[in-house]
């Protein structure tokens, strides 16, 4: 099979940020909270991306950033994924009752943007990347829920599910042995557009004072501090955006070619 | 009963039960977390009798079920309490700056719904050359930007690269209408961009779909130009999806505007509801959030019914 091309550009740029967050302490030229210079400096040979409102090296930020949004994205994604997964497979094999609640529950937390639920919650919660995590996991632990639910319904009445059924096998090995490999394809490809969703999401907290505290850093947050100097003409915030824009299109452009490769099924990617 | 008034009824019966539920979960989604809410708004270093005296004023002291009633009875009457931060009324706060939201989120509908539709109309006119290809790509980008991503290229292009507008939109009361939508000019920008991407494709491919009947076929056979055959034809049947479509991205302006109006400093109501949020401002968050939920869920309602309404087969029943 031949890769299109917008996709293994995709593919290149989500290897290179996800490689420049693990390796940040070898790349990054100056300390992340390090004032190396003077204020709003132009890009140079030095500072390769300029320095940022306060004089810090815009590129060293931007490196930790990413690290801090591709970790707070992932951890989160993972969990969403790995909950709504596991609960939409235990609803479409359970049925009945356990299916009502849980669906139910879904919808009503799908009746209203996410973005307005973390806003009532985090007046009262502490604004630690834990909480952020697991925030943000639970509220898109709903989307995966509604695929998984909907793929697992159509592979539960498979004949070698009710043959496990007959042999007696436990829910859990009915889930994990029979249901999770056959449904994995169309997950895959949701997992990427949920990672995504996780990136955007842990951005606009941030970028909105209510996500990642100083002295942690995030792409979200770069943007927020340095939008004093694009009225002066400074680009520092658009570094940090077009780092978001750049990661978040890459990963578009991959989970677009699995899922037109694997199945015809779309997870919702709304707000 | 007409058939069509029934599951309308229907329909927005199951809304606003919807919206109870909803309440409750905007009212107790703060409850149900593991601490005490007084305490996570003071901090770890509040005094026992400022604690004291926030519970008292929030009527932490009561049963929540009380609690409840009390807070769902004022929303309806109009009585949202007053703010923690500043004793102001919220209520008074709230109309202040209900208009500036509505007027922000009005231009960028009146924008982004007719260009979105004539957008999808071409893409689909030339579906696969260039012109389609040209629309799809430039949406399938914007459609993975976050509003204030957006927000700050379009601030840079058009404050700096071409001056023409001014970074922060302000609003004043003896402005004229046309000084009014010069100053909002950029946030209906950043807006319309957000909601264009999925109301062009949605567009496009409703119309896509029509294109297969036999009826096109019919109309392009007897001569009809392929823009005559779109509008005449095509269009119309199209309609009931593209309304539908149409209006859900409206109700996903109520997320836009929430981080569009920070981006802008513009004072309406999204910056108020994440002001207060960053001052632990639980009153007035709580009544700004029961606000968006509501018009987000009314407009769903509102696509539903037009989906319904749309359908001749449901209009006209054997």
């Amino acid at each position: 099979m031949k890769m299109p091309l917008s996709a293994l550009l995709g593919l290149i740029f989500t290897t290179l940020f996800f490689l420049a967050a693990i390796f940040a302490n070898l790349l990054a030229p100056y300390p992340i909270d390090a004032a190396v210079g003077g204020v709003w400096e132009a890009p140079s040979a030095t500072y390769w991306l300029g320095t940022d409102t306060i004089g810090r090296d815009i590129l060293s930020r931007l490196i930790y950033g990413g690290q801090v949004t591709i970790f707070v994205a992932t951890a989160s994604s993972l969990l969403a994924f790995t909950l709504g997964s596991v609960l939409g497979f235990v609803a479409a094999t359970q049925g009945g009752l356990v299916d009502q609640v849980l669906s139910r529950l879904v919808d009503l937390m799908m009746a209203i943007p996410a973005l307005i639920i973390a806003l009532v919650v985090l007046v009262v919660l502490p604004r630690s990347l834990i909480t952020l995590i697991l925030l943000m996991g639970l509220l898109d632990a709903t989307r995966v829920f509604r695929l998984s639910r909907a793929v697992a319904v159509d592979i539960a009445v498979m004949d070698y599910v009710e043959a496990a059924r007959l042999r007696g096998e436990r829910q859990g090995w009915i889930i994990f042995r029979e249901i999770l490999p056959n449904a994995l394809s169309p997950l895959v490809a949701e997992l990427g557009l949920r990672f995504i969703f996780a990136v955007l999401f842990i951005s606009t907290l941030s970028f909105l004072g209510l996500g990642i505290q100083p002295p942690l850093a995030d792409w979200g947050g770069m943007v927020q501090e340095n939008k004093g100097g694009l009225i002066y003409g400074k680009a520092a915030a658009l570094m940090p955006a077009l780092a978001i824009a750049v990661l978040a299109i890459s990963v578009n452009l991959v989970a677009d070619w699995v899922l037109s490769r694997t199945t015809s099924l779309k997870g919702g990617r709304g707000g | 009963m007409h058939p069509v008034l029934i599951l309308v009824t229907q329909r927005v019966a199951l809304g606003l039960l919807l919206l109870l539920a909803v309440s409750v979960v905007i009212f107790a989604g703060t409850e149900a977390l593991p601490g005490d809410v007084a305490q996570a708004i003071l901090g770890q270093s509040a005094t026992p009798e400022a604690l004291a005296n926030l519970r008292e004023s929030l009527g932490l002291n009561q049963p929540p079920l009380t609690r409840y009633f009390n807070w769902i009875g004022g929303v309806l009457t109009g009585d949202l309490g007053v703010a923690l931060t500043n004793g102001q009324d919220i209520a008074q706060a709230i109309g202040q700056r209900m208009g500036n939201t509505i007027f922000l989120a009005a231009c960028a509908a009146a924008i982004s719904v007719p260009l979105a539709i004539l957008l999808g109309l071409v893409a689909a006119r030339y579906n696969g050359r260039w012109p389609d290809k040209v629309i799809s790509g430039i949406t399938l980008s914007t459609i993975s930007l976050p509003e204030f991503v957006a927000g700050y290229f379009v601030i840079y292009l058009l404050t700096q690269v071409v001056p023409i507008f001014q970074p922060v939109a302000m609003i004043f009361p003896g402005m004229t209408f046309w000084a009014k939508l010069h100053a909002v000019a950029l946030p209906v920008i950043v807006l319309v961009l957000v909601v264009l991407a999925h109301m062009m494709r949605m567009t496009r491919a409703a119309i896509l779909n029509v294109m297969q009947s036999a009826y096109i076929e019919t109309a392009e056979l007897k001569g009809l130009s392929p823009m005559a055959v779109i509008w005449r034809h095509a269009l119309p049947n199209a309609i009931a999806p593209i309304i539908s479509v149409v209006v859900i991205n409206l109700a996903y302006l109520v997320v836009g505007v929430v981080v569009v109006e920070v981006v802008f400093s513009y004072n309406a109501l999204g910056k108020y509801l994440v002001d207060h949020v960053a001052k632990r401002d639980l009153p007035v968050v709580q009544a700004v959030g029961m606000i968006f939920a509501a018009v987000y869920i009314g407009l769903n309602i509102l696509a539903d019914v037009v989906s319904i309404v749309a359908n001749p087969r449901l209009r006209h029943p054997k």
